[in-house]
């Protein structure tokens, strides 16, 4: 028997009276890259936050490992294995690095900690420099770099990604998506991300969604993306590949 | 030039009083952006159960220094432990269910709950000042000159020491204890903090515990130093550590104590060098101006940010 870890049926969101997300269909397999791109303002972001119960969705399901989440607490979801890096990293400005990764572990027993620190210096050596530095004061790859070292500390079954590249240059971009692959390869993680950045995430990725206005428009796998004109006409345009 | 001194040494006393107090409004306003205003009556409560737990004991003066301090140490974890429950049940009753609507619901509730702590001590302990007759006497004389002489009493060295230490944990509790992290992750971004798996609700509630807990112990303090108390000292007890929480920088720890001191030492100085009558108006008129000239306070950190 082959089972989601994460699936999502018929899921409706809002933000007063407007509507976000618009019957939202879509799994995640156990091992997989899936990604789900989409212009700005589409509703990728609020899906996020749907899966982890901060926003609620008002119809719909959403099932983690077989067991139904959408009415748990956010908490409660966090500790079932669903580690989240959010759009615009939200590092703790005003701690270390070092308890920033200390907060990534607050789910995990102590007594994996130390393990856990050594690989994620690593896997992100500015990182372990930085250990003692405010948070706030790294730049933008290192804060993202921290923010997702952070969810990684979380040992998490399900990685959700908010956009890990925006507003980094093309080096620290590719640095991060090859990260991502690697830890895909060798240890199985799964990740669910989101991107603007359709041409490195559907090549990352084993599958794909195209989301328009709160609803998904088109699935298929990386490479069936790709190649799609409606996909190459809106999100591929320009980027130069 | 020692009539200085003493005031400073009596300013000192009163200023750490006023600081652990102070902690209380800075935490809960640094983790959910409210001012508490019940927390000066939560002080109040703290008083009185440590009064009745002193009567009920059968505590009297010692002559035993030791002796008092233990017995002392006894009622102010009685009074902590009861008048942390009084926080946790009051940001569960009063404020918890008004989360996420508009700002001023809370703290129109918290005034509510100020005045309801005043009328039910007032109708269950009565509206009479109660006196407590000193269970710490003595002290040492540290300066002798013609015209005046220095004296530090064993209750002031008692509350300053018992300050430094109860900061002292205090401290380390934030700054290097996973609860500590917890809540100072709230503080920073109260959505993230969930996402990495804390439960928000119990940390803002051992945020009331704790603040409230601190409160009791200023609460024996304050009943220890004046021996007497009714149920109206939370008044202004409550504003002008308010008012050390806005001095030292609304949300900033150290700047709590700092503010405590600072309003001590100004109450003390005026009521010795112009007049005791009006003594509440020199610390009423530090708030106003404070919140007019320096709002961000002492150790308050500006509102920008890195991002
Ligand atoms: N906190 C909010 N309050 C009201 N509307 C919001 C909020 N966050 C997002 N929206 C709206 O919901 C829609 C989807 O936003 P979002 O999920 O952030 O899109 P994306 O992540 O795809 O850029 C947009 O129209 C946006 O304006
Ligand atoms: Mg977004």
């Amino acid at each position: 028997m082959t089972q989601n870890l994460l699936a999502v049926r018929g899921v409706e969101t809002f933000y007063g009276r407007n509507q976000a997300l618009y019957g939202i269909d879509m799994d995640v397999n156990e091992g997989e890259i899936v990604t789900m791109i989409g212009a700005n303002g589409a509703g990728k972001s609020t899906l996020m936050m749907a899966i982890c119960g901060v926003n609620r969705a008002v119809r719909g399901s959403v099932t983690f490992a077989g067991k139904p989440i959408h009415e748990m607490p956010t908490h409660e979801i966090i500790r079932l294995g669903i580690s989240q890096s959010p759009e615009g990293r939200r590092i703790f400005p005003r701690m270390s690095v070092y308890e920033n990764l200390q907060m990534g572990a607050v789910t995990i027993d102590p007594k994996y900690f130390a393990d856990d620190l050594a690989r994620m210096y690593a896997l992100f050596p500015i990182l372990e420099k930085r250990h003692a530095q405010r948070a706030g004061t790294l730049s933008g790859g290192e804060q993202q770099m921290l923010a997702i070292g952070r969810a990684l500390m979380a040992r998490p079954r399900l990685l959700l990604l908010d956009e890990p590249s925006l507003g980094l240059a093309p080096l620290v971009a590719k640095t991060i998506f090859d990260t991502l692959r690697e830890l895909n390869q060798s240890q199985g993680l799964t990740v669910f991300l989101v991107e603007q950045n359709a041409y490195h995430a559907l090549r990352l990725a084993s599958r794909g969604y195209v989301m328009v206005n709160g609803r998904i428009t088109l699935s298929g796998t990386g490479s069936e993306l790709l190649n799609h004109p409606e996909v190459g006409a809106a999100y591929l345009g320009g980027s130069g590949h | 030039m020692n009539y200085f001194i003493q005031q400073l040494i009596n300013g000192i006393t009163l200023g750490s009083i006023y600081g652990l107090i102070a902690i209380g409004y800075t935490m809960v306003y640094g983790i959910i952006g409210m001012i508490n205003f019940a927390h000066g009556d939560v002080f109040m409560v703290g008083a009185f159960v440590s009064l009745i737990t002193i009567i009920i004991f059968g505590i009297t003066g010692t002559s035993s220094v030791a002796v008092g301090i233990g017995v002392l140490i006894l009622v102010a974890a009685i009074s902590m432990v009861i008048a942390g429950i009084y926080g946790w049940t009051i940001e569960r009753l009063a404020y918890r269910p008004l989360r996420g609507s508009f700002r001023l619901a809370p703290l129109i509730t918290a005034i509510g709950v100020s005045i309801f702590l005043q009328n039910f001590i007032q109708a269950t302990q009565g509206a009479r000042v109660k006196p407590l007759q000193a269970i710490i006497s003595g002290g040492f004389t540290i300066l002798e000159g013609n015209d005046f002489v220095v004296r530090v009493t064993y209750m002031q060295i008692l509350i300053v020491v018992l300050t430094f230490l109860l900061m002292t944990g205090f401290t380390y509790l934030i700054s290097k204890t996973s609860l500590g992290r917890a809540q100072r992750a709230c503080e920073q971004d109260m959505k993230m903090a969930m996402l990495l798996g804390i439960d928000v609700n119990t940390t803002i509630s051992t945020t009331f515990v704790i603040g409230a807990a601190l409160a009791a112990v200023a609460g024996l303090m304050y009943l220890l130093y004046y021996g007497v108390i009714d149920f109206y000292i939370g008044f202004s007890a409550g504003i002008k550590a308010f008012t050390a929480a806005v001095l030292g920088g609304v949300g900033s720890l150290p700047g709590a104590m700092l503010g405590g001191l600072v309003i001590g030492l100004i109450e003390v100085f005026f009521a010795a060098y112009f007049s005791s009558e009006y003594k509440d108006v020199a610390a009423f008129s530090m708030l106003i101006v404070v919140l007019i000239f320096m709002p961000q306070g002492l150790l308050g950190r500006p509102e920008i940010e890195k991002v």
